[in-house]
């Protein structure tokens, strides 16, 4: 697959005759195939097929999120005997039209996909939200100002790194949340536990991150020259250093919604994420485990809505990077 | 050789800039201290330029940046228009900045790639407010201009989208918007091709003139430091070798080290042998571990065993021209240098 | 030198399986570039970085190549070395290296050449090294590659490598680390890696662009010695003037992509007929010059490769410049001094250019009032 990575030495020698920087990969020697501008200029500029299609899925995922009150859906807890444990494409019987088959209570699987779809992405969003703003402040203050205060936020980034995290996940969830069942310990609705949860543990990932990125930026002579003038350190923290900071945090930002969608998974599985009445799309796959054999479609539709989710995901995280990389002329 | 020692100072109470003993040293790894900057003195007169000449290592850029306070040195005293900035914190730092500016040595590196031109430039009259937002887009407009790019084109450009040198022409337009009287170029021009280094030496010979400011020129280049200067300071290992005006200094240099340099350029000249031309051998010592006495004496073809005890002080051996030397060349006098390595 | 031989300049000692080199005829010239084009593609088109450059090189000669950023001196080295990238360039014209067309080879064929037959040696030393392998490793791989030797005669030789490219010490240096080494140490590590299996012809680009200037004169004579020593061709790239006058036979100076004069050293500094050369020389502070001269800079910037100018290419910025040479581009013109060659409809030192110039001058052409410092 062609790689728009390439060592510096050489796109600056290429850059010294072009003028811009430009994709350029290892494949056979052709004399004859030298691209045209715009065709490049396409390339470049716009999203890729790959980058359509994920935005495509993303919409789609998104809207029907967003519209699932509104579409006249079925009640995805209320249970229809006919389609119970049915697979799509069978015959219902006496009650057609369920798309994507029934769970093993005869709940609708579309209706179920699509409001678990709200679930999902809403926490898993929700969480990285309040890590990118957490850890994104520490990182940046760590990488800005160094020396003690870099000292005490690596630190907390490490001991929160070097906790397990779906351990930590867990342990969270399950003291922050309401006890289940009479007597158990009030606390906060399974939702807010579980974006607790999560935000805190991708905290350090993107502090992490933005301390790296932060690090290097600081170093740059623009944040010198901003000093010189007598800036205050509010203003070239946000000013100077922020926006070049945003395009790292906001490509990991992505990633790190797909990473908390499967550990939604994960903690489901545990036991620890809503309750299976609401669907999400963790705990589908964690309830449907039992029926793999008998009713496989259970599993696999959230399973692959997943899949499809974290690989668009991805790769918009990675048009994300793309496009933001401003090629700094060379001289 | 040795910095230490005030001699080329003139007792001039209207100095723009007095730098005296001027110490930075910083921690590396291993516990070691470098010893960047060992005892510097300087003074600056108003319109005056001052060329800081050295090979890397030597810690003009260093001094250049302690002189700004960005970080403050280790020790000494800078005090500029009769203020002690050593003495500053905070606020009251911030407040002078101001009128002290400072231009990078790497185009690119100096502008933010993620702001547009037009409020690149116009940022030192945003942090200090100067003016209102009509006034100052005129200001940056004309700074623009005044730097040779065109306004309506560059504001709202960003960085990358510039030539090196239009690069540093932006550059220059940032330094002097705020009409500092003092200006610091760190290497302005040693990442510029040949033919643009000349436009910009041009360009910041005419905006000296037009704002009354006062530089601070520090290159490697001998040539391109002895056009733009009115005072030379040649620098080794932290401390001053020699002081001097160009013309003179550059055509009888008294310390070996500046003789080295010299001779160590290639000229553009066919009949001129370089491939004959005496070289000095060896290898700058460490900032870490720098030698005793005179830091020179390593691979200096002179050094005695005086060079190893004592530190040489700055004296004046000709009109206005200070070395730091136990044994200085005499006029005409030609030294020869090792060509292997110490 | 230890009492080891070097490849390439006499029978090796130790061993009788030596690459296969191509017949050497005594006739041919060792580099012989004939007009090599090489485009690149890039989001605004297709730039012609290197336009039309022929020249050749014998053994134990110098040649300059100066230019300054996009004049294709860089690219034009590595056409010859073959280290293009692969997609998204095109390359044109004929470059023979002892006779042996070599210009439309692949990496696997070049291979056979690079190291043995030619080398390079590129700017800054710190990119050309490998941060984590020993430097005597990096020496002896670049002989395990070319010559089937012992692991102990390969250590012998890169001792004796570094030694003679005045590396003190070169027994400790063998362990340590390109990090531990100065830029001037690096790069002569770097030379002497190009160096090890014996080639040929040496490819320098702005070798000591990235050092010291008392560093660059050590390099620089350094280079000078092992080319004698070994009888080989040297190509110094360079944007330095001084650089070129001191150490090479020939220059070719390149401007946009062009050839735009080529002559022999002391040619071009006596009786240069470009009017771009002239500029250049004019712009650079000069030693001798008094302080605060005011410096010829030329006005304007090197042009758009994805549309040059259908004229000369330096019109823009001539102090010299005609309606003629707006429309029509110069050939390459022989001049009256031998071996010279320039691009020009009216050349410095001639009636036409000298005229030309006058005619500027009195229009108040700023290109012309440049090159008099009054711009």
């Amino acid at each position: 697959m062609p790689t728009r990575e390439q060592p510096d030495a050489l796109r600056d020698f290429v850059d010294e005759a072009a003028g811009h920087g430009m994709p350029v990969d290892a494949g056979t020697i052709e004399i004859a195939a030298v691209e045209t501008g715009p065709e490049i200029k396409a390339r470049r500029k716009g999203l890729g097929v790959g980058g359509w299609l994920a935005l495509a899925w993303m919409a789609f995922v998104v809207l029907g999120a967003i519209l699932a009150p509104y579409i006249g859906l079925d009640d995805p807890k209320e249970s229809i005997t006919a389609i119970a444990r049915k697979g799509p494409l069978s015959d219902y019987g006496s009650a057609p039209g369920h798309l994507l088959g029934g769970d093993f209570n005869g709940r609708d699987m579309l209706a179920r996909l699509l409001w678990g779809g709200r679930v999902t992405l809403v926490v898993s969003t929700a969480a990285v939200l309040l890590g990118f703003v957490l850890g994104g402040a520490l990182g940046l203050l760590g990488g800005y100002f160094r020396g003690r205060t870099d000292t005490v936020v690596s630190m907390v980034l490490d001991v929160f790194l070097s906790i397990p995290a779906v351990i930590l996940a867990l342990a969270l969830v399950t003291i922050l949340r309401t006890q289940p069942g009479e007597g158990g310990q009030p606390g906060l609705d399974p939702e807010l536990a579980l974006i607790l949860a999560l935000g805190i543990v991708s905290i350090p990932v993107l502090g992490r991150i933005t301390r790296a990125s932060t690090l290097s930026w600081s170093e740059r002579e623009f944040v010198l020259a901003a000093k010189a003038q007598g800036a205050k350190h509010r203003r070239i923290l946000f000013r100077e250093v922020l926006p070049n900071v945003l395009p790292a945090m906001y490509s990991i930002a992505l990633l790190g919604i797909a990473v908390a969608i499967v550990a939604e998974g994960t903690l489901s599985i545990l036991g620890a994420s809503v309750e299976p009445d609401t669907p999400t799309w963790g705990n589908m796959i964690a309830v449907g485990r039992q029926y793999i054999n008998r009713a496989p479609h259970i599993v696999f539709e959230p399973a692959l809505m997943i899949f499809f989710t974290v690989l668009a995901l991805n790769m918009l995280g990675d048009v994300v990077r793309s496009r933001f990389d401003v090629r700094e002329g060379g001289l | 050789m040795a910095g230490t020692g005030t001699a080329h100072l003139r007792d001039r109470d209207d100095a723009l800039l007095r730098v005296e003993d001027l110490v930075v040293e910083f921690h590396a790894a291993g516990g070691k201290r470098v010893h960047a900057v060992s005892g510097i003195s300087l003074d600056l007169l108003e319109g005056e330029t001052l060329g800081l000449v050295g090979e890397s290592g030597c810690g003009k850029s260093t001094t250049g940046r302690a002189i700004m306070q960005l970080p403050p040195p280790t020790s000494g005293s800078v005090s500029f228009e009769g203020e002690e900035l050593t003495a500053l914190h905070g606020d009251d730092l911030r407040r002078i900045r101001p009128r002290m500016q400072m231009i990078f040595q790497d185009p690119i590196s100096s502008l933010n790639p993620r702001r547009k031109v037009g409020d690149i430039v116009s940022e030192g009259l945003d942090i200090w407010e100067i003016g209102d937002k009509a006034s100052r887009r005129e200001k940056v407009d004309a700074m623009l201009g005044t730097v040779g790019l065109d306004p309506e084109a560059a504001r709202g450009r960003r960085p990358h989208e510039f030539s090196g040198g239009q690069c540093q022409r932006i550059s220059i337009a940032r330094a002097v918007i705020t009409e500092p009287k003092l200006i610091i170029c760190d290497e302005p021009v040693s990442a510029l091709d040949v033919s643009v280094q000349a436009q910009i030496l041009n360009l910041l010979e005419d905006m000296k003139a037009e704002y009354q400011l006062t530089l601070v020129f520090i290159a490697h280049d001998l040539a391109v430091v002895k056009n733009i200067s009115d005072r030379v300071a040649v620098m080794y290992l932290g401390k001053f070798c020699e002081v001097g005006p160009p013309d003179q200094l550059y055509a009888r240099p008294m310390h070996p080290y500046t003789a080295a340099l010299l001779a160590a350029i290639p000229v553009p000249d066919p009949d001129v042998q370089a491939d004959n031309a005496d070289v000095l051998g060896g290898e700058i010592p460490s900032p870490t571990d720098p030698p005793s006495g005179c830091r020179f004496r390593t691979r200096c073809p002179r050094a005695q065993e005086r060079c190893a005890e004592e530190e040489p002080m700055l004296r004046e051996l000709a009109p206005g021209q200070f070395v730091a030397c136990h044994f200085p060349l005499e006029a005409g006098e030609e030294i020869e240098f090792r060509t292997t390595a110490a | 030198m230890t009492g080891t031989t070097i490849p390439g300049t006499t029978a090796p000692a130790a061993s009788d399986t030596i690459v296969d080199t191509p017949p050497e005829r005594a006739d041919a010239p060792l580099l012989e570039v004939d007009d090599v084009s090489t485009w690149f593609a890039s989001d605004r088109g297709r730039v012609r970085a290197v336009d039309g450059v022929s020249f050749t090189l014998e053994r134990g000669k110098t040649l300059g190549i100066v230019g300054e950023s996009g004049s294709g001196k860089t690219v034009l080295s590595r056409s010859i070395m073959g280290l293009l990238p692969k997609r998204g360039v095109a390359r044109q014209g004929s470059i023979k290296f002892e006779g042996t067309e070599i210009g439309n080879l692949g990496p696997r064929a070049m291979r056979r050449y690079w190291g043995s037959h030619m080398a390079m040696v590129f700017q800054d030393p710190m990119t050309s090294l490998n941060p984590v392998m020993k430097i005597g490793k990096q020496i002896t791989e670049s002989i395990h590659t070319h010559l089937d030797v012992t692991r102990d005669f390969a250590n012998e030789l890169a001792v004796s490598l570094l030694s003679s490219v005045r590396v003190p010490d070169p027994e400790r240096r063998m362990d340590e680390y390109p990090h531990q080494l100065s830029g001037g140490l690096r790069q002569r590590v770097c030379i002497a890696v190009a160096l090890a299996a014996g080639p040929q012809l040496l490819l320098a680009d702005e070798p000591t662009t990235a050092l010291d200037v008392t560093v660059q004169a050590q390099v620089l004579d350094l280079l000078e010695a092992q080319q004698r020593e070994r009888f080989m061709a040297l190509v110094l790239v360079t944007h330095d003037l001084g650089v070129v006058a001191g150490r090479t036979d020939d220059v070719v100076v390149m401007y946009a992509g062009q050839i735009v004069e080529e002559a022999p050293t002391a040619t071009l500094f006596e009786n240069m007929k470009m009017p771009y050369t002239e500029a250049l020389l004019r712009s650079i502070p000069k030693l001798g010059q008094p302080s605060h001269t005011r410096l010829a800079a030329i006005p304007g910037r090197p042009p758009d490769l994805v549309s040059p100018p259908s004229g000369c290419r330096f019109a823009e910025r001539c102090a010299y410049v005609q309606d003629r040479c707006r429309e029509e581009q110069p050939p390459l013109l022989p001049a009256d001094t031998p071996d010279h060659r320039f691009r020009c409809w009216f050349p410095v030192g001639t009636p036409e250019g000298r005229a030309a110039l006058e005619r500027n001058r009195a229009a108040n052409v700023p290109t012309a009032l440049a090159l008099d410092g009054e711009a």
